[in-house]
């Protein structure tokens, strides 16, 4: 029961580290990556939205990839990025006091992938061969539709339910798009980062 | 009112007999629901007041346990769960998540569950520990002691105005 | 997939026979359910055709408030996500921040989080494998279950100071140390539940009407349980071996001996048995985590400082007296106790801009006082460089992933939670179909359900 049972799904000695990662994608597909970094020592891609279903497709089948989970599919508002003030304390008594530098980086994250609006994250993982890797594709506001990796993952289709659910981005080829986290009555996008955290819409009761 | 000797000490004879033997419905959602569980087994037993054996049907509950927060897609539930309750029925807002919101003060949770209901016994706490929740329950049981079989109680104290905004 | 209510077609089972589907809706408010789900289920006499499975009705906005807050107010809310093992939630969160902060705790530190995130786990599969004997009629194990639950939580209580939601971690360390006595305490709580998981093995493994109920029942394949992004004890019971702490280690968990139970038919048995060897390998991580970790923090030495009561030491700061009371340390409230000045070595990174200071140096010096006001003041606080960093932990159910993004300033721009049970919940309505009605009631107890973690 416990321990070395040998089953052929199971610790595996390859593995790759995440140069080689990034490297093995960017080589496949030159035009679909924009741009890469190792931020932190986890692997991403940015992959532009067009060659998002070609690129999943080939990190799940290629044997050295055997992308066999998604582990996470999210998304990200980068609307409010950079733009959020750090109060001064006391500043209206006039003592400035500048907060606290912030801890130093040597290589520094690129910053938000492109200039869209939404970035859909996924977050890949092979049983296999133990390696991870972070696939981030910008969605624009007005077009927010991105291709649907559930045919690939079942997986997904809960997650892009979610994800449309709290952000409202459309998953093309999603079996059936609609809210999981909240009720069919409310209106709006929880997550986006214009929602206001305590705006209510109750279905019974007093809106308080 | 008109208090006869009898009537008084048959309304007597009834609570006391109500609140030894409470049927609870625990509408348990998140996690007050561990601490009602460590309530109800044998370290800090409320099988001891009478009240342990819980009823897993509205028709056949009196003491509605509402145990963890409420969001707005769950309320009419608990709404419609509470109305399928026959009198006399107590409600009991277990956690500080059901008395008034907790701080999960957003877009997806209902800010006390007295808005929607009204509550007999306050329990607060995040999770309340088992002692306080014995408290409240010997809070209701007097409550339940001093109601009268025509159903009048004493009446609940009015919501405080700093709560309404 | 969504049951079109027009689909009821009928059957004809026999020349003269025709039946219908019929259309079930077990929850939300069922007992079995846990509360909070909603499965819609199509019938063929006791055998489920289709099934819907409805989550949501406890979404609090986790990841909302999370950007409302600072990086360590976030911490009572993950305490709050998967509440039957919070400590693993703990641990998660803040070893994420801690990674894109790319600072490093004290190794006891990560001796003291790797002990007490298995106690957690005891913790849960206790309660998942209580419950879901309940649910099949075996109320006694359930209460043997919580006794020794109740064991770990006084425990648990002994060192963070609250039973169920504990906000013990720190970006950058722990609150405080373990008491002197945890080792026998540890050992007490651990030899009553043992004794519990053996009267529990007696009541059930061998049973009859259990072992029924629960072989081949709510069966899984391992390709199926990868598509759907299941991990954890439901993974291993399917044949597929994979634990984060094993594959992933953080921590100290590549220092530790332990065994991972995997299963081979993936039915419900096999997860009821992953799960009670698993506690059994958690006690075992626990004891040797306590014989390997480094010893605790050193006596004061009476010559050159002793302890004084609190007030005292800040009486003689408010003067200036700063040299009476340098190597002193204070006898503080039972709140603070294991987060004084001799223990913060231990206990906390060596980085002034994360960490608060003993109390000590908080009311004893400038610096200290500097040091606190900076860290609680509004607009300031841990300020992570900007990025995104993505960890995984081994949780009860699962990997447990947070995806942290900061944009520098002292709330998190976006923190994610990746919940091991929404993804087995996502494969439930596959698991349910061919199974009878009753079967769905082991099944959904398997899962382990918590609702916390599943709507976030």
């Amino acid at each position: 029961m416990s321990g070395a049972n040998a089953s052929p799904i199971g610790r595996s000695q390859q593995e790759m580290n995440t140069t080689s990662l990034i490297e093995a994608v960017t080589k496949h597909f030159p035009q679909a990556v924009a741009a890469s970094h190792s931020y932190r020592g986890d692997a991403t891609v940015i992959v532009r939205a067009e060659f998002l279903l070609e690129v999943a497709r080939f990190l799940k089948e290629d044997p050295e990839m055997r992308m066999s989970y998604l582990m996470d599919l999210t998304a990200v508002d980068y609307s409010a990025f950079g733009k959020r003030p750090a109060p001064a304390f006391f500043a209206s008594s006039g003592v400035a006091v500048g907060p606290s530098p912030e801890i130093p980086d040597e290589n520094p994250w690129p910053g938000p992938p492109g200039e869209t609006r939404f970035a859909v994250v996924y977050h890949f993982f092979s049983v296999t061969h133990k390696h991870r890797l972070r696939v981030v594709v910008p969605a624009d506001e007005a077009a927010a539709e991105v291709d649907s990796v559930a045919s690939l993952w079942p997986a997904a289709n809960w997650l892009e339910r979610e994800v449309w659910d709290m952000f409202g981005i459309r998953f093309r080829g999603h079996p059936g798009l609609k809210r999981i986290l909240m009720y069919e009555g409310f209106e709006g996008h929880p997550l986006r980062k214009d929602y206001p955290v305590k705006k209510r819409q109750p279905l019974i009761g007093p809106v308080n | 009112m008109n208090d006869s000797f009898f009537t008084s000490r048959l309304d007597e004879a009834i609570g006391w007999a109500r609140k030894y033997s409470i049927f609870q419905y625990p509408f348990v959602t998140a996690c007050c629901g561990m601490e009602y569980m460590a309530t109800a087994c044998s370290h800090y037993d409320v099988d001891r007041f009478g009240a342990g054996l819980p009823r897993f049907s509205p028709r056949q509950a009196d003491v509605l346990f509402v145990v963890g927060t409420i969001s707005h897609k769950m309320a009419p539930v608990l709404k419609r769960i509470y109305e399928q309750m026959a009198d006399p029925k107590w409600v009991v807002a277990f956690g500080v998540c059901t008395c008034t919101g907790g701080f999960y003060d957003n877009y997806a949770t209902v800010m006390g569950i007295d808005t929607i209901m009204p509550v007999d016994v306050y329990i607060p706490g995040c999770p309340p520990r088992p002692e306080m929740v014995l408290d409240g329950l010997m809070k209701l049981q007097n409550k339940i002691q001093h109601q009268r079989t025509t159903g009048e109680r004493a009446a609940p104290e009015p919501r405080p105005e700093i709560l309404e905004r | 997939m969504p049951i079109e209510t027009t689909d009821l077609t009928p059957h004809s089972h026999s020349a003269d026979l025709e039946t219908r589907d019929m259309l079930l809706n077990i929850g939300p408010a069922h007992p079995a359910m846990h509360g909070i789900i909603r499965i819609v289920a199509k019938l063929d006499g006791e055998r489920i055709e289709e099934a819907e499975v409805e989550i949501g009705y406890l979404h609090r906005g986790f990841e909302k408030m999370a950007e409302t807050v600072d990086y360590n107010g976030v911490m009572p809310y993950t305490d709050r996500l998967n509440y039957v093992s919070p400590l693993i939630n703990n641990m998660g969160y803040s070893m994420a921040v801690e990674k894109l902060l790319g600072i490093s705790v004290p190794e006891r530190c990560h001796y003291v989080r790797v002990i007490m995130s298995e106690i957690s786990r005891i913790c849960d599969h206790l309660t998942c494998v209580g419950a879901s004997a309940m649910e099949l009629g075996a109320f006694t194990v359930f209460l043997y279950m919580i006794k020794a639950r109740e064991y770990l939580w006084e425990l648990v209580e002994k060192v963070t100071g609250a039973r169920m939601t504990i906000s013990y971690c720190r970006i950058g360390g722990v609150k405080a140390d373990l008491t002197a006595d945890f080792p026998e305490w540890c050992r007490k709580a651990f030899e009553e539940t043992r004794k519990v998981l053996a009267e529990s093995d007696g009541l059930l493994t061998r049973n009859r009407i259990f072992a029924d109920r629960m072989s081949g029942t709510g069966v899984i394949s391992a390709e199926d349980a990868m598509a759907y992004g299941i991990t954890g004890p439901f993974l291993r019971a399917s044949g597929v071996d994979y634990d984060v702490r094993k594959d992933n280690p953080y921590a100290v968990y590549d220092r530790l001996n332990f065994d991972v139970p995997v299963g081979t038919r993936g039915d419900n048995m096999d997860r009821y048995l992953v799960r009670m060897e698993e506690m059994h390998q958690s006690m075992r991580i626990v004891e040797e985590a306590l014989r390997q970790m480094p010893p605790g923090p050193v006596q004061i030495n009476p010559e050159t400082g002793h302890a004084i009561p609190a007030a005292e030491m800040v009486d003689l700061a408010k003067v200036g007296n700063i040299e009476a009371i340098s190597g002193d340390s204070a006898v503080t409230c039972p709140t603070l106790e294991g987060s004084g000045r001799a223990q913060h070595a231990s206990i906390a990174a060596d980085e002034k801009r994360v960490v608060f200071p003993p109390k000590e140096d908080t009311y004893g010096n400038i610096e200290g006082l500097m040091q606190q006001f900076k860290l609680v003041m509004y607009g300031h606080g841990v300020r992570p460089p900007k990025g995104e960093v993505y960890f995984p932990v081994e949780g009860a159910n699962g990997e447990l992933g947070f995806y942290v993004v900061s944009d520098g300033t002292a709330n998190p721009y976006r923190v994610r939670v990746r919940p091991p049970c929404f993804a087995i919940m996502s494969a439930l309505h596959k698991i349910l179909t061919g199974d009878m009605i009753a079967d769905m009631i082991p099944t959904f107890g398997s899962v382990n359900m918590i609702g916390g973690e599943l709507d976030r």
